[in-house]
């Protein structure tokens, strides 16, 4: 027992090691790729130059002054202005350094103009602002996912070959789609055609956000129709393929010598059929999953929903680098926790870990 | 490659995988009929130009919207004076004067108003005395006639936007397209209706012997146009339609052949290695499959250069190191125990030749079935760029088509053919490869069969 607790602990944090090394990873490229490799340096530096030139221009004190001596005064301003932004260093590799370790830590800045609803330009405010929209939606979304996927796969494999399975198997491509492109759909037919359905956002601009019975049923009433598009491009091949592995697990020998023991076949269901089945159905999940999270920013854009995707587009549009730092590092983390909390379940389901054969995957 | 011939030979047993053949084909033609009706180039300038859209109405249904509907909504008409029924005549007046008067007839049998209203007039005359006079007139079918401008001096070529005349307006107390169409003028808008018949455009000048009137057209804008209805720049959708197939095709199966090579031809060599680089390659793997590819792909896209080939070769290099790394390396590691290969090193053959003379084709049949259901997901991945207004500004893709009529609230405005077409048609190209690729993953993985 304690070797298996000592392989589970090294295997989650070797996973943990890898998750946040893909973290460090994923938001070093985008300080590069925001700040266009250091182009943007650049151009806020032409901009100081520009600015304090002007200044000594438009100044009759300082025009009197002999010209050799004004450009020494200049170049000092420059000089300082630009130290202070800690612009004199190079921005490979010691500037760039300093953004990563700055947004790893969660010191994210200030934004230019994107700002809160409570007008704050701090981009902690922002984010922390829109971080609940997020959850909220995608929390939702990914649990009856999970959950419905995993019942109703086990539903169709007790009743494989009636209807509702054929149904489900055929229906598994259409989650080619992504969500946004249900999302189109189900608003056309529900808000558009039939007006039952709000088009979009949180809640309607009077409600009071809380814990208030209008505000609940609103962000109910907002929700049926994102998290719909968001089940209906996953839901049928995540049926179709869990409930291929629960056949193809039912139909090996052990299974078959559970029934002739004569086990009650929920007993069979959940100690020789769920059990072996869980860890791959996991990982695809978290596959899923992974993707799910990338692809929240159209869905929200779509939706008009006040979450993190939505202001992450809004900045990369109006090029606010601080912004889109800080939406990379906060998804980065709760894709991180998400990926390892589930990391984790698979290690604690997986016999292979604990006994430590193949080292996990 | 026998073998892959006979596996996709057991295609016909499945009726959903002939439905996906069907509908690959289908776009692999429209591709085709897309690419060689309208070049590249003559597509990439129809779309960004403005000038020679002016015939199209704007923000029209498609033609085919009639058939679901008992009415016959107004096509767009261009009468003018070279019309075989249209006439001029010239009647002296004294002082060297005469009056013009030209009467165009416009056939106008459909349910419904026209959208817009657009004249053109030419005439020339001699500079520095006085232009020619120029009065307009609408004969209805019923013989009521209204007057659209009165003594208004010609500038010479000249442009009326007839919607856009006040004292027309005034004059109707309604908008002209709907007042010089209306039976009745005093119905309740809901149920007013246009007459059909023959309607004559009168326009009458008196002007110097010598001057002319050389031309006069009106364009009755109508509210279907084309196979797939125009947007609300005039441009008539179909080129998008046509286009967003070759595009969408190309891009898809471009990105899937690179993404999936390059990670099987890479699993293939760090499981043949073996050692420090297997390892290095699997953890690579590892953090790359948690990249948040989209959002970098929309950084890229919009600070460096949005145009579809940049995007293509990112989204591949983003792909490089896959999940599927992990599946092949399964794979290839059963493989690299069959004593086949120890007899290859005992010949002397070199690792390479090894790779992808002997280990590589093995395995390489299997690689269909991922690859065919993957090519989806890189077409809507173009779609996402485009209707997040991030796609290649230059191309009329399906996307792009989405993205403008989701920005010009065509779902709030029931403009629905704009955004519903090019969606099916997503759907359509998405689902035939997701229906074969299905297939082939049922034939080339025996155990799920008998399923």
């Amino acid at each position: 027992m304690k070797g298996a607790l000592s392989r589970l602990g090294k295997y989650t944090g070797m996973r943990l090691v890898f998750l946040l090394l893909s973290v460090v990873v994923a938001v070093y490229l985008t300080v590069i790729i925001a700040n266009m490799g250091g182009e943007l340096d650049r151009i806020v530096e032409a901009q100081i130059r520009h600015e304090v030139n002007l200044q000594y221009a438009l100044d009759p004190e300082l025009q009197r002054l002999p010209p050799d001596q004004r450009q020494a005064m200049i170049d000092e301003t420059i000089e300082l202005e630009l130290r202070k932004r800690g612009m004199d260093r190079p921005f490979f590799p010691q500037r760039s350094l300093d953004f990563l370790g700055e947004a790893l830590s969660l010191q994210l800045g200030r934004a230019r103009l994107i700002t809160s609803d409570t007008h704050s330009f701090q981009v902690s405010a922002i984010i922390l602002e829109r971080l609940p929209a997020t959850l909220i939606l995608f929390g939702t979304a990914e649990i009856l996912l999970f959950f419905f996927t995993l019942l109703m796969a086990l539903f169709l494999s007790r009743r494989y070959g009636s209807v509702l399975d054929k149904l489900f198997i055929s229906l598994a491509p259409t989650s080619a789609a992504p969500g946004w492109f249900y999302g189109i759909f189900l608003i056309m037919i529900f808000a558009a055609a039939l007006r039952v359905l709000p088009w979009g956002g949180m809640a309607p601009s009077g409600v009071q956000m809380g814990f208030n019975w209008e505000f609940v049923s609103q962000l109910l009433r907002h929700m049926i129709l994102p998290v719909t598009a968001i089940l209906l491009s996953a839901v049928f091949a995540g049926v179709y393929s869990s409930r291929t592995f629960f056949l193809i697990y039912s139909m090996e020998d052990h299974v078959e010598l559970a029934k002739a023991k004569g086990l009650s076949s929920r007993g069979i269901e959940r100690k020789y059929i769920l059990r072996p089945t869980l860890p791959p159905i996991i990982t695809g999940f978290l596959m899923l999953l992974i993707s799910m999270w990338m692809g929240q920013i159209v869905l929200e854009t779509v939706f008009n929903w006040p979450g993190l995707g939505q202001v992450f587009y809004q900045a990369i549009v109006m090029n606010e680098t601080a912004v889109i730092v800080g939406v990379i590092v906060v998804f980065g983390y709760l894709l991180c926790a998400t990926v390892f909390i589930l990391d984790f379940l698979y290690a604690i389901l997986d016999p292979r870990v604990r006994v430590g054969i193949g080292g996990g995957r | 490659m026998k073998t892959l011939l006979s596996s996709l030979r057991q295609l016909r047993r499945y009726p959903s995988a002939l439905g996906g053949v069907v509908l690959i084909f289908f776009f692999v033609v429209l591709s085709l009929y897309a690419v060689i009706t309208v070049p590249y180039s003559e597509a990439v300038r129809i779309w960004s130009d403005h000038g020679e859209r002016l015939a199209n109405p704007r923000l029209a249904r498609p033609v085919w919207f009639d058939w679901f509907t008992s009415e016959r909504l107004p096509r767009t008409i261009v009468a003018g004076l070279a019309d075989e029924e249209a006439t001029l005549t010239e009647e002296p007046l004294e002082d060297g004067m005469k009056r013009v008067e030209a009467v165009i007839p416009i056939e106008y049998h459909y349910d419904g108003f026209p959208s817009e209203l657009r004249m053109t007039m030419g005439w020339s005359f001699e500079p520095d005395v006085p232009r020619p006079l120029v009065s307009v007139y609408w004969r209805k079918p019923d013989g009521e006639l209204i007057l659209i401008t009165e003594d208004v001096r010609t500038r010479g070529a000249q442009t009326v936007y007839i919607e856009t005349l006040e004292e027309l307006n005034a004059r109707l107390e309604m908008r002209p397209r709907f007042g010089l169409f209306a039976v009745d003028r005093t119905v309740p808008r809901e149920e007013r209706e246009a007459m059909q018949g023959t309607y004559e455009l009168i326009v009458q000048g008196e002007m110097r012997e010598g001057h002319s009137l050389d031309d006069v057209s009106l364009t009755v804008y109508g509210r279907v146009h084309g196979a797939a209805g125009t947007d609300h720049r005039r441009r008539d959708l179909l080129l998008p339609i046509l286009w967003g197939a070759p595009i969408g095709l190309t891009f898809g199966i471009l990105a899937a052949i690179g993404a999936q090579m390059s990670t099987f031809v890479l699993a293939g060599i760090g499981t043949w290695f073996g050692g420090k680089l297997e390892r290095a390659f699997l953890w690579i793997t590892q953090v790359n499959i948690i990249l948040p590819m989209l959002p970098i792909l929309i950084m890229i896209s919009h600070l460096y250069s949005p145009r579809i080939w940049t995007i293509l070769g990112l989204v591949i290099a983003l792909n490089i190191f896959s999940g599927s790394m992990f599946g092949y390396r399964a794979m290839f590691l059963q493989l690299k125990e069959s004593p086949y290969f120890e007899s290859a090193q005992a010949y002397g053959a070199g690792n390479f030749r090894i790779i992808f003379r002997y280990l590589l084709p093995r395995i390489a049949p299997t690689l269909l079935p991922q690859f065919v259901m993957i090519v989806p997901t890189f077409v809507f991945l173009e779609a996402t760029l485009s209707v997040l207004g991030l796609g290649d500004p230059y191309l009329p893709t399906w996307g792009k088509m989405i993205n403008d009529g989701y920005n010009q609230g065509a779902l709030q405005m029931g403009h629905y053919y704009w955004i519903v077409q090019p969606a099916i048609l997503l759907m359509g190209l998405g689902f035939g490869f997701a229906l074969v690729g299905y297939a082939l993953d049922r034939i080339f993985n025996p155990r799920l069969r008998e399923l």
